[in-house]
């Protein structure tokens, strides 16, 4: 289980996490919502480490996740990344498989590529595309490819960052049912962020809602709707009107 | 205003400069701790031997030629102020692989790989490829510094060594062609006056020269502002930074090695 205990974040003096707490259990697909800029994305790299909280603590089954030897911590995560963050030098396959070709579960070349095809048969795209650039691909293609490299070292943590921005509707759609399948086949913890609601309902077992710094609502996806909640109901339903200030 | 306000201003503006060496040092303390622990990424630095070393070649190559042939036109002409002209075989020897070759090469260097460098880090981590890394339990310094470090500081070198002989030969090509200079005795004269310190200080120096072009250019890569502007920023900074500390460094090894 993930338990943030009070995370506190600021950028000079923008307060961008102000107390954060929030579990999640093993095996559930948790989605945290809130508008832009509201330190979803902080948040997450808060857990990862790759930004350092200013306050409170973070554990991951019990032990703090600053004090826990990095490369073993790290191995136990996956991360599709907001623009995929694809390493544009390298060729499909090779991204597909970048964990796979150093550390110590370094595997051959050979192997390596064979299991970066496989995922990316996983996600949906053809051995072809193993070996082209990044460049070459559709922004729909590279989420696909940014998903492949996060399932291949077979993680029991997926983060997903924005899964379907930039995407249009019929390839967001292609991506949640991804997402939610993969998630199911692996048994593994995902926290994803969004705002986009069709992500929210195809992907979360729980909903957290982050604004102001702080979780202002928790909740399963079926109570999104009937929470009586004047934050969850003026975001879910992309009202300007209510206590959220529409100019941020 | 405060009639000390300007004096508050030169505290903060030599703190800000500090704090920037002392972040600057910390960094190359990272880097030089790096290099000396495995994992090694070796398709890495072959790929920045060849980026930095190779495709530099040019550039270099052209700059010494061009100088050399330059600097023998001088020499001939202000030597004959005072009946010195034989000394342009000697003059353009020394000038070349003390100076004229290893800063040249250095500053050229800098404009073509710390440009690139910075901008290609920088636009890594505005596309959050530096954090990717990390994810995929990879660190950045390792990965991306210290293959174009370690690449920098060992080609660089070669470099200058190619540069001062592109730049002898300049001078040379000039000599001959155009102040009458016999061809043996303009080649015997160089050799001759060359020693040994005078070509190994001028490696040493492209050694240094190299290490501060591609450390510049990681540095102002890794400590990139978002966007397209900040990316802009780290590689013109990267360039400046690089140039400058050239030119302050050669100043101190060259007092280091030949005064005493």
């Amino acid at each position: 289980m993930i338990a943030l205990r009070q995370v506190t974040r600021s950028f000079g003096r923008n307060a961008v996490l102000r107390g954060v707490s929030l579990d999640i259990p093993s095996g559930q697909s948790m989605v945290i919502i809130g508008g832009s800029g509201t330190g979803k994305s902080v948040l997450l790299k808060c857990i990862l480490g790759l930004v350092r909280p200013d306050g409170g603590t973070i554990t991951l089954d019990g032990q703090d996740v600053t004090k826990v030897e990095r490369d073993a911590f790290l191995a136990r995560f996956g991360m599709l990344f907001q623009g995929g963050a694809l390493f544009d030098s390298m060729r499909v396959w090779e991204n597909v498989a970048f964990r796979l070709l150093r550390g110590g579960a370094k595997q051959s070349k050979a192997e390596a590529r064979d299991r970066a095809i496989e995922k990316l048969r996983r996600v949906g795209l053809t051995p072809d595309v193993a070996d082209l650039y990044p460049a070459e691909l559709s922004g729909g293609m590279q989420k696909r490819v940014g998903l492949a490299r996060a399932i291949a070292a077979e993680p029991e943590i997926i983060f997903f960052d924005e899964p379907t921005t930039g995407l249009d509707p019929i390839m967001a759609g292609v991506i949640n049912a991804l997402i939610r399948e993969i998630v199911t086949e692996m048994g593994a913890t995902a926290i994803t962020i969004t705002h986009d609601m069709s992500s929210v309902r195809a992907i979360a077992d729980k909903v957290a809602m982050l604004h102001a710094g702080v979780i202002q609502w928790t909740g399963s996806v079926g109570e999104l709707d009937t929470t009586p909640d004047p934050y969850v109901q003026q975001f879910i339903h992309g009202r300007a009107e209510g206590p959220i200030a529409a100019i941020r | 205003m405060s009639l000390l306000a300007p004096v508050a201003g030169l505290g903060r503006a030599t703190l800000g400069l500090l704090a920037a060496l002392g972040r600057v040092a910390f960094f190359a303390g990272q880097v030089l701790s790096h290099m000396l622990r495995p994992p090694f990424y070796l398709r890495e630095f072959l790929h920045a031997v060849m980026q930095i070393g190779w495709f530099s070649l040019p550039v270099v190559g052209m700059t010494a030629v061009f100088t050399g042939g330059a600097l023998a036109l001088q020499i001939y002409s202000g030597g004959a102020r005072f009946n010195a002209e034989l000394v342009v075989p000697n003059i353009v020897a020394i000038g070349m692989v003390r100076e004229l070759g290893p800063v040249l090469g250095g500053l050229m260097v800098a404009a073509r790989v710390a440009s690139s460098i910075a901008a290609e880090i920088g636009t890594m981590k505005v596309t959050e490829q530096i954090d990717a890394l990390v994810t995929l339990s990879t660190n950045p310094i390792k990965y991306l510094a210290v293959p174009r470090v370690a690449a920098a500081t060992l080609t660089v070198p070669v470099l200058v060594a190619v540069g001062d002989a592109i730049g002898i030969v300049g001078g040379w090509l000039v000599s001959v062609n155009r102040l009458g200079f016999n061809s043996a005795t303009y080649l015997q004269s160089t050799v001759n006056f060359l020693e040994g310190w005078d070509i190994t200080s001028g490696l040493i120096k492209g050694a240094v020269f190299g290490f501060i072009v591609a450390l510049m250019g990681c540095y102002h890569g890794m400590t990139s502002g978002r966007g397209a502007q900040g990316v802009g920023q780290a590689t013109k900074s990267a360039v400046v930074a690089a140039s400058v500390m050239i030119l302050a460094t050669n100043y101190l090894l060259t007092g280091l090695f030949f005064t005493s």
